[in-house]
């Protein structure tokens, strides 16, 4: 059960980002390979979420540079960022309450559709036909999240598992070479936490993704990593394998605990 | 009452339009009476079915009907159609694949999944060959597969999906046997060098190569089997020791297929959604040896959890569902009907109550009076119809229950709105059908009449005795057990206590080993039939399961189990909090909820002088809900008595001693293997009891 992991596809160097007198981010460097699962850890308040955002183009770094397939950028715009491939779901859900399961994830596809907005509208020719298209490319991403029995239903009236389920479906929808996952499985009981692992692992199996997590359950990250990045207090305190990880001395001491 | 009153006049006028379309129905009914009778005389003049053999069907339906539906599945949001054409190639491709792999005649195989065209497409393939297949349930755990797999030296295997597969990997070192698994979903699995693993796609693509060079082989390899080779094997769960694996041949299910379908007119165009486990019998029988027999369509839904979903999408007309099922669709349906709107709540009851009165006489097809006639055809347009619909029974024409007693009140709800729901009686060694129910002849507390071709007798202890074409021949590799339930003369004992009544009709009272006597106490000497008192508090929507113990013993006290969703909204409506299941099965409010149904139980059973000793006396509701996981539950979810009592032993002595509370502290294993435990301290209640009603008099 091995995998191919690829070149570097996203260099981080020396990102820094602060607001005001803040420090949220100090001299950041890191890579990340084509078809790996790398994850960020650290404890609440240690950049992880802004070093997603300034990825994604939310922050613009006041220092340090982002490459994406060798291309280098000093920020990212996030329409831009998308087009490139790069899809993100977010830690406190972003979704369209009202809207069914099925329409939210057709959101994820809008980047996708050729047909301007008047032919879309109207659903005339070309529009129609695209518009099937996307919706087979939905269902397969409903099969594979094994939501089918909640393609109708508004997202508002789903649990908080399926919720999040949902989001990282939208993000599939376009697919993406890169996911950036900001705590998919915050809030999650075992059993919901476990699912969302097998979704992650299938996704970087079935499609080669590669993935970018956020999280903070240490089980997890441990057990479906392949590197792991340990920001604190916006420094970047350890970077390596799990197995690395753990035996990181600095990381022992300021994340980890002394009783691992 | 003013609400109902100002909806009358509308009403009124949709009645006449409804008139004019009751005539045009009857019309059509008529046609279709007619058809179907034309349909059954074709059956019956073929008449040579039962000399046929499975996979002689699956050619003969793919040269009459090429192009007609045999199966539909629904995926990817769409309800894919496979023509017989389709099926027979599939079948074709298959069958080469396999023999390219080595599958020998005789060998026996082992299908793990739900139901899914391709899987059915694998039994037909194998039988194709000569060998037998043995579907396995796919929600056991990988231990339980150990036993089959070993005692029907399987060595072929194939797998829905990764957990399935992950499932027989964990247990290929205990089966020495297992040399080749397929899987029909590739997800997940790409990955993964088992030596031996391979796909389905792989598997069907290198057969079509050979069956371009071979065209003849498949054809030939069917034409050596014959209607007296094995067909499939089925597993039995079996509450004590090993379990069984029960060997049919093509003849024994064919002949109990056509049976059955000649009994309620089936024809090639009924709709059947399979939704249950394709290891149990039943399932197997109404979507794999009717659909042969009578080429209907069989619908797969896209998942276990869509399955009421597709239900309404399919409509089917031929139905087949265990009481729980058609409990759970009920009770959505009330509690869906608590929060609705007052006028809507009204129309509903008021009509239900109708419905009550007179809607089963007319299921039965007896003729009502004037007054009920239009008040029924009303509701019938206003509430009964639309609630048909709901719940996905528009177009049903025969629906079955079986497997367990089925509550009066929830069988007369359907037949009341105008579901033919029926009972039937049957067993994995009888291939299902043994007795039916005619269509106007459906009772809550009967199983029916026995149905073509079987004979019915009881022994002196009360043991329903069942001879027909449709026995089992033997138990695999156990002649032993076989022995114990064939008698020489080719009777198989059911091991059921029961009578024929006056009518003619089967009723069963109990397993007969479980048929015990009170010891002691006030009742001394009487009967004690746990199951019997077990139905009769399951019928009440807030308890789920019952345990009830009283043989040798001087009283008779019970477990429960209660539903967590009745009980849970019930709840809800009165403003009681409550954290999980085991917080809400020990509110003293739902004690009294639950003491109310054991004491109107009391009640009946001291109407009957031959049960009136099986009153419950003590009760207890239980901390957790009983699970097949933790071995309380068989797979087909009928409870473990002796087990349960071995677990839970501090309990039932709590209910003898006379304790009101007793803490208790329960292993649990969850869904994905892991273990843990649940603790409550429980409380006790007595129940009142009722004198008999003879013996007072």
């Amino acid at each position: 059960m091995s995998k191919q992991i690829g070149d570097v596809i996203l260099d981080v160097s020396n990102i820094s980002l602060s607001f005001g007198g803040v420090k949220a981010l100090t001299d950041i460097s890191f890579n990340v390979r084509e078809h790996e699962i790398r994850s960020i850890i650290g404890p609440n308040g240690a950049g992880k979420s802004s070093m997603l955002n300034c990825i994604n183009g939310v922050y613009t770094p006041q220092q340090g540079t982002i490459s994406f397939k060798g291309k280098t950028f000093d920020h990212m715009d996030s329409h831009e960022v998308a087009t490139m491939g790069i899809a993100r779901t977010f830690q406190n859900l972003a979704l369209f309450k009202g809207m069914s399961v099925l329409d939210n994830i057709m959101t994820g596809r809008n980047l996708r559709m050729k047909s301007n907005i008047f032919l879309q509208a109207l659903r005339i020719g070309p529009a129609e036909r695209e518009e099937a298209m996307h919706r087979d490319y939905v269902e397969h991403i409903i099969d594979f999240l094994e939501i089918q029995a909640f393609r109708k239903t508004s997202v508002g009236q789903l649990p908080y598992g399926l919720q999040k389920r949902v989001d990282l479906g939208r993000a599939l929808a376009l697919e993406p070479q890169v996911l950036l996952l900001d705590e998919p499985m915050a809030g999650m009981n075992v059993e919901e936490k476990q699912d969302m692992c097998r979704f992650v692992l299938d996704v970087n199996d079935e499609f080669g993704t590669t993935v970018v997590l956020i999280e903070h359950d240490m089980s997890v990250v441990m057990d479906i990593s392949d590197r792991v990045v340990v920001l604190d207090y916006g420094k970047k305190i350890g970077d390596g394998t799990p197995e690395e990880i753990r035996n990181n001395e600095e990381v022992i001491t300021a994340y980890l605990g002394t009783s691992h | 009452m003013g609400s109902v009153h100002l909806g009358v006049f509308p009403k009124l006028s949709l009645k006449r339009q409804n008139s004019v379309n009751l005539e045009h129905t009857i019309r059509i009914n008529l046609c279709g009476v007619l058809h179907e009778t034309t349909q059954a005389l074709n059956v019956v003049a073929k008449g040579l079915i039962m000399e046929t053999t499975f996979p002689h069907l699956l050619i003969e339906h793919s040269q009459k009907r090429p192009q007609a539906s045999a199966m539909r599945e629904k995926e990817y949001g769409i309800w894919q159609a496979w023509s017989w054409s389709d099926m027979m190639h599939l079948t074709q491709n298959m069958a080469c694949g396999m023999h390219l792999a080595g599958l020998e005649r005789g060998d026996h195989m082992v299908v793990v999944g739900s139901n899914r065209p391709r899987l059915y497409a694998v039994m037909l393939a194998a039988q194709s060959l000569g060998a037998i297949p043995i579907p396995l349930y796919q929600d056991a755990a990988s231990s339980e597969y150990v036993f089959p797999i070993n005692n029907a030296e399987v060595s072929f295997c194939v797998a829905e999906d990764q957990e399935q597969v992950d499932k027989l990997i964990e247990i290929k070192t205990q089966c020495p046997h297992i040399q080749k698994i397929y899987f029909e979903h590739p997800r997940g699995l790409r990955k993964y060098d088992e030596p031996g693993l391979s796909a389905l796609d792989d598997l069907i693509e290198q057969g079509k190569k050979f069956a371009q060079k071979n065209p003849a082989f498949f054809q030939n390899e069917i034409n050596q089997s014959n209607p007296d080779d094995v067909a499939a094997m089925f597993f039995t769960s079996g509450t004590t020791g090993n379990p069984k694996g029960v060997v049919h041949t093509h003849r024994s299910l064919l002949d109990r297929a056509q049976a059955g379908a000649e009994f309620d007119r089936l024809t090639e165009h009924e709709e059947v959604l399979a939704y249950l486990p394709p290891a149990w019998i039943g399932q197997n029988i109404f979507s794999y040896a009717q659909w042969l027999c009578c080429g209907y369509v069989v619908n797969c839904p896209e998942s276990a959890v869509t399955a009421t979903i597709d239900l309404k999408e399919v409509g089917p007309t031929y139905y087949f569902a265990p009481p729980r099922v058609f409990e759970g669709l009920l009770t959505s349906v009330m509690i869906r009907m608590e929060d609705a709107g007052t006028i809507k709540k009204s129309m509903f009851h008021f009509f239900m109550d109708v419905a009550k009165r007179c809607g089963p006489a007319k299921t039965d097809g007896k003729s009502l009076g004037v007054v009920d006639a239009l008040l029924y055809a009303v509701g019938n347009l206003c509430v009964y119809g639309p609630l048909r619909n709901n719940l996905g029974m528009s177009r049903v024409r025969v629906a079955y229950t079986a497997g367990e007693a089925i509550g009066p009140d929830l069988f007369l709800f359907y037949r009341s709105i105008g579901v033919n729901l029926k009972q039937l009686y049957g067993s994995t060694e009888t291939a299902v059908f043994v007795c039916l129910q005619p269509d106007n002849q459906a009772k809550a507390d009967t199983v029916g009449i026995p149905c073509k071709g079987v004979e019915i007798k009881v022994s002196d202890v009360g043991e329903i005795l069942v001879k027909s074409k449709g026995l089992l021949k033997e138990y695999y590799k156990n002649p032993q057990a076989t022995a114990e339930v064939l008698t020489a003369d080719g009777w198989y004992q059911t091991s059921d206590a029961g009578f024929i009544d006056s009518q003619g009709h089967l009723k069963i009272i109990d397993r007969v080993k479980d048929v015990g006597r009170i010891k002691g106490g006030a009742n001394d000497g009487a009967m004690f039939a746990p199951k019997y008192v077990e139905n009769k508090l399951k019928f009440f929507p807030y308890i789920k399961e019952v345990v009830a113990y009283g043989d040798q013993r001087e009283k008779v006290c019970v477990m429960i189990n209660i539903d967590f969703d009745a009980v849970g909204n019930w709840a809800e409506r009165r403003n009681l909090p409550y954290a999980g299941y085991t917080d809400v099965a020990q509110k003293q409010e739902v004690y009294e909820l639950i003491l109310g149904c054991v004491e109107k139980v009391n009640a009946d059973l001291a109407q009957d002088e031959l049960l009136a000793g099986s009153q419950v006396s003590r009760f207890l509701i239980l901390h957790k809900e009983l699970d097949a996981d933790d071995g309380e539950l068989t797979r087909t979810n009928k409870v473990r008595r002796g087990y349960i009592a071995e677990k839970y032993s501090v309990l039932v002595d709590a209910l003898y001693d006379g304790k009101t509370q007793q803490f208790v502290e329960t292993a649990v294993k969850f869904e994905d293997g892991r273990s843990g435990s649940v603790s409550a301290t429980l409380n006790i209640s007595d129940a009142q009891t009722f004198v008999t009603v003879g013996k007072a008099a």
